[in-house]
């Protein structure tokens, strides 16, 4: 258990109930539940896992705020989508998206860091929004590339369609449960990578550095280095999330890569979960999509129960349009009163 | 003679160091008190707690017989304290003129006073419109003195002013402290070079980690090596 | 004992006084783009430049002077701007009369009360923001930037669920419509106005922050605000003073971008902000001149690229951002502290 988990195991017993739980239902979704939503909410858990966790390297370890989490996650996305579209539905055409869609996402993860970097951490928190923008504008203006505002649709190989079907000891295989093992293992796999490097010596200089950059410039470290470095990592780590849920979705459009309010979410997932801890973003990315799923359906309850009692200005408040008001204020309050978050809390009342 | 500044068991904590250890520190009125110690004895931190740039959090400030402690620096400031920082903190941004006009917190500048200023200060006069950022360091420390002066202070907090300047500028230091205390202003002074101290200090006190370990009139710690060597780890004759 | 030899440390050169290169830059800007546009076009681009300058320029002095003074990046800056359209749409719409009316008295008499109305309203909005949001996290920037920004998107929704996701439509004032012909040159009237606005909003910060005691204030609580604590004077007012300014500019800057488009919606706070960021990395954190040079930069730029190069107009503002930072990796005029 400790050798997975890096010498950093989630030191609370609630915490590691709830873990044990949430990774046991991930990974038995398929079987447990009936239907196609469902396992849209599990595999968008999974992915939104990988993403939060690749965030939390920079929100929480390194302290720094970025703002272009999701134009890496969109290179992802675009990368599978464009060369799975212009390629075919090949494994061919998935290895050349990743491998121009990755180092791609390292690369300009790194020019943004050389330029922003340096200086302040306000800078590269207002450059990451400047670039951002301008990326998801230009994603959308390139539609002969991207598609534009439509998107792009895509076919999967054979073996990740839904009508593909194979008798396994028994069990009814679709080809739809081995895409969602495929991205379970995937987000799996670099949430366990990620959780290695911030228990690396690598790990500690950055959270020496967040600590006190000065001190740590004293002690010989290269905050700058270290900063660059981390924002290539998670920039590739968000990319390579990106590209899973283009897998999955078999689609990618500015709207399920590139759009601000993903940029929220993960901002979200990531405070509330616990900022620095890693499996806050188990916990916050679980909590999150479910809420996401099964509240703005309340929401619009609601919002419809108060149009027809005839009160005014509750049903636009409520309105599942205004979904990020109220993310907003949640954040605001996370970032006031919790935040050390899920996670924190836990660790704190073992 | 009464006290004009009085410290009590005062503690300071800056994030988590623990830095003054119960200081009680008694400055009185009319006088130059030297505040004398090591480097890192809290010499800085004390005038930096008098001013409420640190917050004292155990122990009480008096000044002119009302606590000062829990008073926000402005206020303290307007109570009649001048500060003259270690890193003289000039508005380097600002002319020579200007840095002086919000030093004058009462309106238009003294005329008589500004020339009286500008006797002790040459530069000043000569370099009257050019940014502060501009002036050597010297200029710059003639321009925090005078922010400090250019209207009348009852109590002047000093921190090393000599440090790193020619001869010629701490003699003109000098003169104009003496001016200042003869007209009646009383002044608390952080100083390392012994001579400088022994020359105008009336009375003395000595910090060591975070506490006062000696207080007497200056003349006395002057006159005993022996204390010196002990107190401040120096001995004047190596020291020339 | 230290007794130096007459050299004093600290006596470093003295720094270049008169820093005037980048003042020549938005000037060259457009005589580079001279030969590429036949002239009559280029003179339309460039009032358009100008004035699109001079409005960005409104909106983003206001965010660097509160950075400069307080180190507090506002990320909820966007939402002034919006607030700020809202309003003037709101008090305008009662006064639909004289803004119709052939009298330019009447006309600008509406005007008026329109930007009153708005700067009142975002500069009371201002203290509450600073009030609540960003009291109680100075000095810490990554929950700063967390919180100004959710902020931000919580007044963007409130507009929403207020104002609903439709573009308000907010027409120009009849004597403001139209166009002047300057040879074969059309140069929109408002665009004109725009200019002149932004040149008397620039002119006014330059006196107040080099002519007043409180701009003196202003200039040395910027480089050193313990100092003038130290000096007698209580920097937590002149904070919230300038915080309010700022946002009142904010919402004159949204006033002005409303009317320059003649619609309102609750996005343009967001899309304008990115602008308004790039605009201040170009010119310096904290510099109210490099603001204003940054804003005619990036606004010029837009717009000869876009009548020469369409496409590139749509990173043309970034990719000035990166060669103004390859020069000089800290924007044009850094503010010497930070």
């Amino acid at each position: 258990m400790i050798m997975p988990l890096s010498g950093d195991p989630p030191r609370s017993r609630c915490l590691s109930i709830a873990l044990v739980i949430i990774v046991l239902v991930l990974a038995l979704a398929p079987f447990l539940f009936g239907g196609a939503k469902p396992l849209n909410v599990t595999a968008k858990i999974c992915i939104f896992i990988a993403l939060a966790a690749s965030y939390d390297l920079l929100l929480g370890y390194t302290g720094v705020v970025s703002f272009a989490h999701t134009m890496f996650y969109g290179i992802g996305s675009y990368g599978i989508a464009i060369a799975m579209y212009g390629l075919g539905p090949r494994w061919g055409a998935a290895a050349v998206g990743l491998t121009v869609a990755l180092p791609l996402a390292a690369a300009l993860a790194l020019v943004i860091g050389l330029f922003s970097l340096r200086v302040q951490t306000i800078f590269f928190a207002m450059i990451t929004l400047a670039v951002a923008s301008a990326f998801a504008v230009l994603a959308s203006q390139l539609s002969w590339l991207t598609g534009g505002e439509d998107g792009r649709s895509f076919s999967v190989p054979e073996v990740l369609r839904p009508g593909f079907r194979v008798d396994v000891l028994g069990l009814n295989i679709t080809g739809r449960m081995l895409t969602y093992y495929l991205v379970f293992a995937c987000c799996a796999a670099l949430f366990l990578l990620l959780l290695r490097i911030v228990n690396s010596p690598f790990g500690r200089v950055l959270q020496a550095i967040r600590e006190n950059p000065f001190r740590a410039e004293a002690l010989g470290f290269r905050t700058v280095i270290h900063r660059i470095l981390a924002n290539c990592i998670a920039a590739a780590a968000a990319a390579a999330a990106g590209a899973l849920n283009a897998l999955w979705l078999r689609y990618t459009g500015p709207d399920t890569s590139l759009s601000f309010s993903i940029m929220l979410d993960i901002l979200l997932i990531v405070v509330i979960g616990g900022m620095g801890t890693m499996y806050g973003a188990i916990v916050g990315a679980t909590l999150y999509v479910l809420a996401q799923n099964y509240l703005q359906a309340l929401m619009g309850w609601v919002s419809t129960a108060a149009g027809e009692a005839g009160l005014p200005l509750v049903p636009s408040l409520f309105h599942p349009d205004r979904w990020l008001l109220w993310l907003g204020i949640l954040f605001i309050a996370s970032v006031y009163f919790f935040p050390a978050g899920i996670v924190g809390k836990l660790r704190g009342s073992r | 003679m009464s006290e004009l500044l009085t410290l009590s068991a005062v503690e300071t904590h800056i994030g988590r160091y623990h830095i003054l250890h119960g200081v009680d520190l008694a400055v009185p009125e009319g006088a130059t008190t030297m505040l004398l110690g090591r480097n890192g004895a809290g010499k800085t931190t004390a005038l930096r707690t008098i001013m409420g740039l640190w917050r004292a959090s155990a122990g009480e400030i008096r000044f002119g017989g009302s606590r000062i402690e829990a008073r926000p620096t402005p206020d303290i400031a307007r109570a009649g304290i001048g500060y003259v920082p270690e890193t003289m903190a000039v508005f380097s941004d600002l002319t020579v003129k200007e840095n002086l006009v919000l030093a004058a917190r009462e309106g238009a500048m003294d005329e008589s006073r500004l020339g009286w200023i500008f006797g002790f200060f040459p530069p000043l006069k000569t370099f009257w419109l050019s940014r502060a950022g501009t002036l050597s360091g010297g200029q710059k420390q003639m321009l925090s003195f005078a922010r400090a002066i250019i209207e009348p202070r009852r109590l002047l907090l000093i921190d090393e002013p000599t440090k790193g300047l020619a001869p010629a500028i701490i003699g003109a230091l000098i003169d104009c402290l003496a001016e200042v205390k003869r007209r009646g202003a009383t002044i608390l002074l952080v100083e390392q070079n012994f001579r400088v101290a022994q020359e105008i200090g009336d009375s003395v006190s000595v910090m060591d980690d975070g506490r006062i370990v000696h207080t007497s009139a200056m003349a006395e710690l002057a006159r005993d090596g022996a204390l010196q060597h002990r107190l401040l780890g120096l001995s004047l004759g190596a020291h020339q | 004992m230290s007794v130096d030899t007459g050299i004093e440390p600290g006596a470093a050169l003295p720094k270049a006084r008169g820093d005037y290169l980048p003042l020549l830059l938005p000037v060259a800007l457009a005589l580079a783009a001279l030969p590429f546009v036949p002239v009559s076009t280029w003179f339309t681009l460039t009032v358009a430049g100008l004035a699109m300058g001079m409005m960005i320029f409104v909106m983003a002095s206001g965010l660097t002077l509160i950075f400069g003074l307080m180190d507090v990046l506002n990320f909820g800056h966007g939402a002034f701007i919006a607030i700020g359209a809202y309003v003037a749409t709101l008090v305008l719409l009662p006064l639909g009369g004289w803004m119709q009316a052939d009298s330019i008295w009447l006309n600008l008499a509406a005007l008026l009360s329109a930007i009153v109305a708005a700067m009142a309203v975002t500069a009371v909005i201002g203290l509450a923001f600073e009030r609540i949001l960003i009291v109680p996290v100075y000095g810490q920037h990554l929950k700063q930037i967390l919180i100004t920004m959710g902020g931000m998107i919580v007044a963007e929704q409130l507009l929403y669920a207020l104002f609903g996701p439709q573009q308000i439509p907010l027409a120009l004032p009849t004597s403001l419509r139209g166009s002047f012909l300057i040879g074969d040159a059309a140069i929109e009237k408002y665009r004109v106005v725009a200019v002149l606005v932004g040149l008397v909003v620039f002119v006014t910060m330059l006196l107040i922050l080099n002519r007043t005691k409180i701009g003196l204030l202003i200039r040395a609580g910027v480089e050193n605000g313990e100092m003038v604590e130290a000096l007698g004077y209580r920097i937590r007012r002149l904070f919230v003073g300038v915080f309010m300014a700022g946002s009142a500019l904010a919402g004159l800057g949204g006033v002005m971008w409303g009317l320059y488009r003649e619609q309102v919606n609750a996005s343009m706070g967001g899309e304008l902000l990115v602008l308004v960021f790039i605009v201040v990395i170009i010119g310096g954190l904290g510099s109210v001149t490099g603001c204003f040079i940054g804003a005619l930069l990036v606004a010029l730029l837009q717009n000869y690229i876009g009548f020469l190069v369409p496409k590139l107009s749509l990173i043309s503002d970034i990719l000035l951002m990166v060669a103004v930072l390859l020069w000089r990796p800290r924007g044009l005029y850094p503010v010497t502290s930070r």
